[in-house]
């Protein structure tokens, strides 16, 4: 690793640093491989999961033989086989309010690798009140964020001059839950995650071995490398689909530290005490009620009665919309099922309301002037209640003489209740 | 417009990332005339352009994924050529010929 700028006495201060990886997923794993491999001293790890099957695919530092496995015990095996003589540090449970800053007032630097926006708050938070430099990524479907914060750390309150920002002065506050979906939901590529994970680890390492982390002494002057450097998201974006375009990297020019900042700011009221007691709520801040429907229990149906119902000759004559994307779709349906995608749907819909177009073409020809009653089915049962909801004010239920229903819990009930084979994904 | 020979326009592009492009036929860079001055005179800012990408570039009726209470949704981030909004004065930045303008949707997975 002896490389320009990174010499005999920026690897001792690796080795004598302390880092905290928090989330052993798909940042996590590959961060921390690359974290040993550069032979920071001590790394802790945080997660209270266990590993899964569907995490393989870019986790990689579990493996098949450690499913069920805790996934910090299966990390930490994975890392001494690669260097054992860092000393690793597991901690195995969710990080919460209540244990957070006694666990991060035991490392140098944080490289956030979660997966939800309370935890990434509550980091911040904690980072900002300990004085310590976080390196945050974030990763979904095909794109990947990285930011470091706080560094050169500062602190809380301090204004004068030039301050890195933190989480909350870049996001001041999270999206509405509706719009968020996790890893597992919404799908992600494996070296996108990875990607963001790798370079989490490189901006780490560049901050401990140049000693970017260590706070302001009042006593003596910063030493001239401590200037802030430009706080810079970067955002990289990849593609399947070739028209949408090529991959990209973009480096984002962000602000610094923010006067008015919740937690770094002016007149803050943030305080280690006042997170372990449960202020602020960090699941409330980031969970606004939202408003989605749910059908009366008379237009819902059980996936396993509505599979009775068939196997007894009793729906010869119905149609079964399943509103999955295609992608999801390919991999198996429900025999006689036609798949109109939840989005396609709504975009029809709109454009019917617009247009005035006969409201039967929201679907495919022929479906929505017949009278066979309708079934609706998604992937876990939300988009099909809207769904069902929609084709009823589009008025495809001629004025209520035709039956329109969900099957309640989609095609994971299906699986549940139905047919323990099919690949729900 | 049908007195008018042709109305001011500004030639910008506009990116989607993050999953905004989801809401605008599934395409991360649009090229936009946008009319140089609002229906008030006042020349096209951020707020104004916002408001044009609703009703007229947005293809998906899910426009709450986009905006909420007339200003961009929390968690959407705006970057004027390649620089945070809030450098630059927010909505009310007054849009110049050529410029880049950037939605992304802030990540919380892992």
């Amino acid at each position: 690793m002896i490389v320009p700028g990174m010499g005999k006495e920026g690897q001792l201060r690796l080795i004598n640093s302390r880092v905290l990886i928090i989330g052993a997923g798909g940042l996590g794993c590959p961060a921390a491989q690359y974290v040993a491999g550069a032979g920071v001293g001590t790394i802790g790890i945080v997660d209270g999961d266990v590993v899964e099957t569907s995490n393989l695919h870019r986790q990689v530092g579990h493996a098949t033989s450690r499913i069920g496995m805790k996934k910090v015990d299966s990390l930490i095996t994975h890392l001494r086989g690669l260097n054992p003589l860092p000393t690793y540090i597991p901690h195995p449970f969710h990080l919460t309010p209540q244990n957070a800053a006694d666990i991060i007032s035991q490392y140098d630097l944080v490289m956030d690798c979660t997966d939800n926006p309370a935890t990434r708050y509550l980091i911040s938070d904690i980072c900002v009140l300990l004085c310590k430099p976080l390196v945050s990524a974030a990763s979904v479907q095909k794109s990947g964020q990285l930011i470091v914060l706080n560094c050169p750390p500062t602190p809380q309150g301090a204004l004068d001059g030039k301050h890195a920002p933190c989480y909350r002065c870049c996001f001041r506050k999270p999206p509405p839950p509706s719009s968020m979906v996790s890893c597992g939901e919404a799908g992600i590529m494996g070296p996108v995650v990875g990607m963001m994970g790798v370079a989490q680890a490189g901006e780490a390492i560049k901050i401990l071995a140049s000693a970017l982390h260590i706070p302001p002494d009042d006593s003596a002057s910063p030493p001239p490398e401590r200037n802030l450097h430009q706080p810079t998201l970067l955002i990289y974006t990849y593609d399947l689909d070739s028209a949408v375009g090529p991959y990209s990297f973009r480096a984002l020019k962000m602000g610094g530290r923010k006067k008015n900042c919740f937690a770094c700011g002016e007149n803050s009221t943030l305080t280690l005490e006042g997170i372990k007691a449960g202020n602020p709520n960090y699941e409330q801040f980031c969970s606004v009620p939202t408003a989605r429907c749910t059908l009366p229990p008379e237009g819902r149906i059980t996936a396993a009665a509505y599979h009775a119902a068939r196997e007894r000759g009793e729906l010869t004559e119905h149609i079964l919309i399943d509103t999955r994307d295609s992608e999801h779709f390919s991999f198996g349906s429900i025999e006689g099922a036609v798949n109109v995608p939840f989005g396609k749907l709504l975009m029809k819909a709109a454009a019917i309301k617009r247009d005035g177009t006969p409201a039967s073409e929201v679907l495919p020809p022929g479906l929505g002037e017949a009278d066979a009653p309708i079934f609706v089915v998604c992937r876990r049962g939300l988009d099909s209640q809207e769904t069902v909801e929609k084709l009823k004010e589009l008025g495809l239920d001629h004025g209520g003489e035709r039956r329109i229903m969900d099957i309640a819990g989609g095609m994971k009930a299906w699986k549940e209740e139905v047919d323990p084979s099919f690949p729900y994904i | 417009m049908s007195d008018a020979t042709e109305v001011a326009t500004i030639p910008i592009t506009v990116d989607f990332s993050g999953g905004l492009e989801m809401l605008f036929d599934n395409q991360r860079r649009h090229s936009v005339a946008l009319p140089a001055a609002q229906t008030s005179g006042k020349p096209a800012n951020i707020a104004f352009l916002i408001d044009y990408l609703c009703k007229n570039l947005m293809k998906d009726p899910r426009s709450d994924l986009f905006v909420l209470d007339g200003h961009i949704r929390p968690g959407i981030l705006v970057l004027i050529n390649d620089a945070d909004w809030e450098l630059e004065g927010e909505e009310a930045y007054e849009i110049q010929p050529r410029d880049n303008i950037l939605f992304v949707s802030t990540l919380h997975g892992g």
